[in-house]
């Protein structure tokens, strides 16, 4: 905890700077976080945050450029993670063909970024918030059928013993590269969320988010528009799904069960759907919170903490800590002007 | 049956000759409907048995269907009624489902009687329901996303408190004697060599949980379509603002149906944790089957609900016969189909 606070509390102000010099400084923190943080800060609190962060950011995309709350993020990252379980090594002893990660990664990406297109395309026969219903329909069918199926998904155990790979003479599995790993993934994903909403693309689906009619009498294909944004989004969470396969080392029905749809959910409302930095701040509070809760309340009442957190956010700031931020800053910036010398 | 099919399409081509479209679907309907009876009543072929394994597992299968479809119904209809008031998704519906188990549970074996518990599991739910509406969704009035996340989010703490009250302890409420046992029914599963018929033999209380989703089908829709209350409600439903212009208090109707609704979802608690079994994860399973029966169905619409819930009742069961790790799927195909095709449900209006 202590080794955390200094690097964690600038980080938080200058995001919020919302200019690019803000960027660079948690780039850096970030990129300099691995000297003070223990193997487990580095892994369990680091890589974990920015994997589920990733998946987020892939929801935060959606619902906060799109208006699109898709609940299906964890079953496209499960889908990932899926396909490198069968298409590379793993100890089940079902599948696992053995191919070499710099394709199975690619593959699982396109699949996942494939399946949440189909998402999309079936999300998208409604509007509003319709596609919470369908998507969390969606996402809890997915998770009963990995469970049934054993000729594809391997059921209830699923898939053990799935490996980061090596190359370059590094092993990807040790703490600080697969750190490293995790953090340019996410900063990848991150700049290219933030530089395509700022793209021709990127104010499409923010148009039609905000007045889809017009949008469509203006002659843009609306649907097409979304569908798009469900296989940018299909990428993202397709690349957290690797990671986090490695990470965990296993992929199972548990993995993309309800609670961690709904997880996912909470992270990015938790930490705000305004800008992409928001999931990932949310991805930092609720680790913590995972981790440390169990000293605060014991490991079983985690979820009604959680939940209880999640209820004050959603009832005080709808834009989450981000949104909180945004309303307390004007006033702290008055204050250290009063109280300046 | 082939000079029948013909003058149907020929009208739903050019709309016009002997039969209407709505008659060749009303023909298509009854041949459906009258092979559905022939292949319930009738005595199978050998050849009909070699397709459907047998006539056992298919009668069965679809008796069961239609008492989950029961079940299914009950629990969706208060979610439907609800979404097709206020616009609230509400996702705690499941929580609902397994606190009102509970509860029916604890009455049920400390009282003795299992009506109470049913009685106790529809009148704590409803007074849930109204509490939630009063305290939680009225503040939120006109905000569907943020209502929606506020019931996520009860529905983590309530079935992490669930946990923690009831543990992870699987419970099964005790039916009484009266309804126990299995009854004949004029079913014939095969034919005894000496010319017997063998009756299908088939769980009392589980066709009671069919007739008890049927009585409230009816009530309920009584209640909508002739009484003053179920006027406003359906007025609701179609334009809210007109109705609250009209002087009406909405609150006062709201609360109603969320208590009714609520109150609808904990007494199919307790019917079903008696037919089935009560545990934690049960609140999944009937908020997806909830959903997935209102997507089909179309929202709001009770006569949607009872469709969606038969189709999905039905899917499941005869999916867990035939294609056992495949039957999920068959679940899933029959929602992407309606949206395909009807996007707003079978019974939901076009907007």
């Amino acid at each position: 905890m202590t080794a955390l606070a200094p690097t964690d509390k600038p980080a938080a102000q200058s995001i919020l700077e919302k200019i690019g010099a803000g960027n660079i400084v948690v780039l850096v923190l970030l990129a300099l976080y691995p000297a003070v943080a223990s193997d487990f800060f580095l892994t369990q609190i680091g890589a974990y945050s920015l994997i589920l962060g990733m998946i987020s950011l892939s929801l935060m995309l959606l619902a906060g450029y799109g208006g699109m709350v898709s609940l299906a993020q964890i079953s496209v990252a499960g889908i990932a993670g899926y396909t490198v379980a069968i298409f590379g090594l793993n100890n089940s002893g079902v599948h696992g063909f053995g191919w070499p990660f710099w394709i199975v990664v690619p593959i699982a990406t396109l699949v996942a970024a494939g399946a949440s297109a189909l998402i999309g395309v079936i999300s998208n026969r409604t509007e509003g918030i319709y596609t919470i219903m369908i998507t969390l329909a969606i996402a809890t069918a997915f998770f009963y059928f990995t469970q049934q199926n054993y000729s594809l998904f391997n059921g209830f155990p699923g898939y053990t013993g799935i490996r980061a790979p090596e190359f370059w003479g590094v092993n990807w599995r040790d703490p600080m590269p697969f750190y490293y790993l995790c953090l340019g993934f996410a900063v990848v994903a991150y700049a290219a969320v933030l530089y395509g909403s700022r793209s021709t693309y990127g104010l499409t689906v923010q148009a039609v988010r905000d007045n889809p009619r017009r949008m469509r009498a203006l002659g843009f294909n609306v649907t097409a528009h979304k569908v798009v944004a469900y296989f940018y989004a299909g990428i993202i969470a397709g690349l957290a799904g690797v990671l986090l396969v490695w990470f965990n080392g296993r992929i199972s029905p548990g993995t993309i069960n309800v609670s961690a749809a709904i997880n996912v959910l909470i992270i990015a409302v938790i930490g705000g759907m305004r800008h992409p930095i928001g999931p990932f701040l949310g991805a930092v509070v609720v680790v913590l919170m995972q981790t440390f809760a169990i000293d605060i309340v014991g490991a079983e009442r985690f979820n009604t903490l959680i939940g209880l957190f999640f209820l004050v956010i959603v009832f005080v700031s709808p834009d989450g800590l981000l949104g909180l931020w945004g309303r307390i800053k004007p006033h702290l910036a008055q204050e250290s002007l009063r109280s300046g010398p | 049956m082939s000079t029948l099919e013909r003058p149907g399409a020929s009208a739903g081509l050019s709309g016009g000759g002997g039969i209407t479209k709505r008659q060749a679907w009303g023909i298509v309907w009854l041949l459906a409907a009258a092979l559905f009876a022939w292949l319930m009543l009738g005595v199978w072929p050998d050849w009909v048995n070699a397709i459907l394994t047998s006539k056992k597992a298919f009668a069965s299968a679809v008796l069961n269907g239609l008492t989950l479809a029961g079940l299914y119904f009950l629990v969706a209809s208060g979610f439907t009624l609800v979404f097709g008031l206020m616009r609230n998704v509400n996702l705690a519906h499941g929580s609902l489902y397994l606190l009102g188990a509970y509860i029916g549970y604890e009455v049920a074996t400390r009282s003795g009687y299992w009506l109470l518990g049913v009685a106790a599991g529809f009148v704590v739910l409803a007074l849930v329901g109204l509490v939630m509406q009063v305290l939680v969704f009225r503040r939120l009035e006109g905000d569907d996303l943020r209502q929606t996340l506020v019931t996520i989010g009860i529905s983590i703490v309530a079935a992490d408190l669930m946990l923690a009250v009831w543990t992870g302890t699987t419970y099964q409420i005790v039916t009484p004697a009266w309804l126990d046992g299995a009854v004949g029914l004029p079913i014939i599963t095969a034919v005894k060599s000496n010319g017997e018929a063998v009756f299908l033999r088939y769980p009392f209380y589980r066709l009671v949980v069919l007739g008890v989703a049927i009585v409230i089908g009816v009530g309920l829709w009584l209640m909508l379509n002739r009484t003053r209350v179920g006027m406003m409600i359906r007025a609701g439903v179609d334009d809210r603002a007109m109705l609250s212009a009209s002087g009406i208090n909405v609150h006062a109707v709201f609360a109603i149906v969320f208590a009714i609704g609520a109150g609808l979802a904990g007494f199919a608690g307790v019917v079903g944790g008696s037919a089935l079994s009560v545990a934690p994860g049960e609140d999944v399973r009937y908020l997806l089957a909830s959903l997935v029966v209102v997507i089909v169905g179309g929202m709001g619409s009770i006569t949607g609900a009872a469709i969606g819930a038969l189709l999905i009742g039905l899917a499941e069961q005869i999916g867990l016969v035939y294609f056992p790790t495949y039957g999920i799927v068959l679940t899933f195909v029959i929602m992407v189909v309606v949206l395909a095709v009807r996007p707003q449900g079978i019974m939901g209006k076009a907007r």
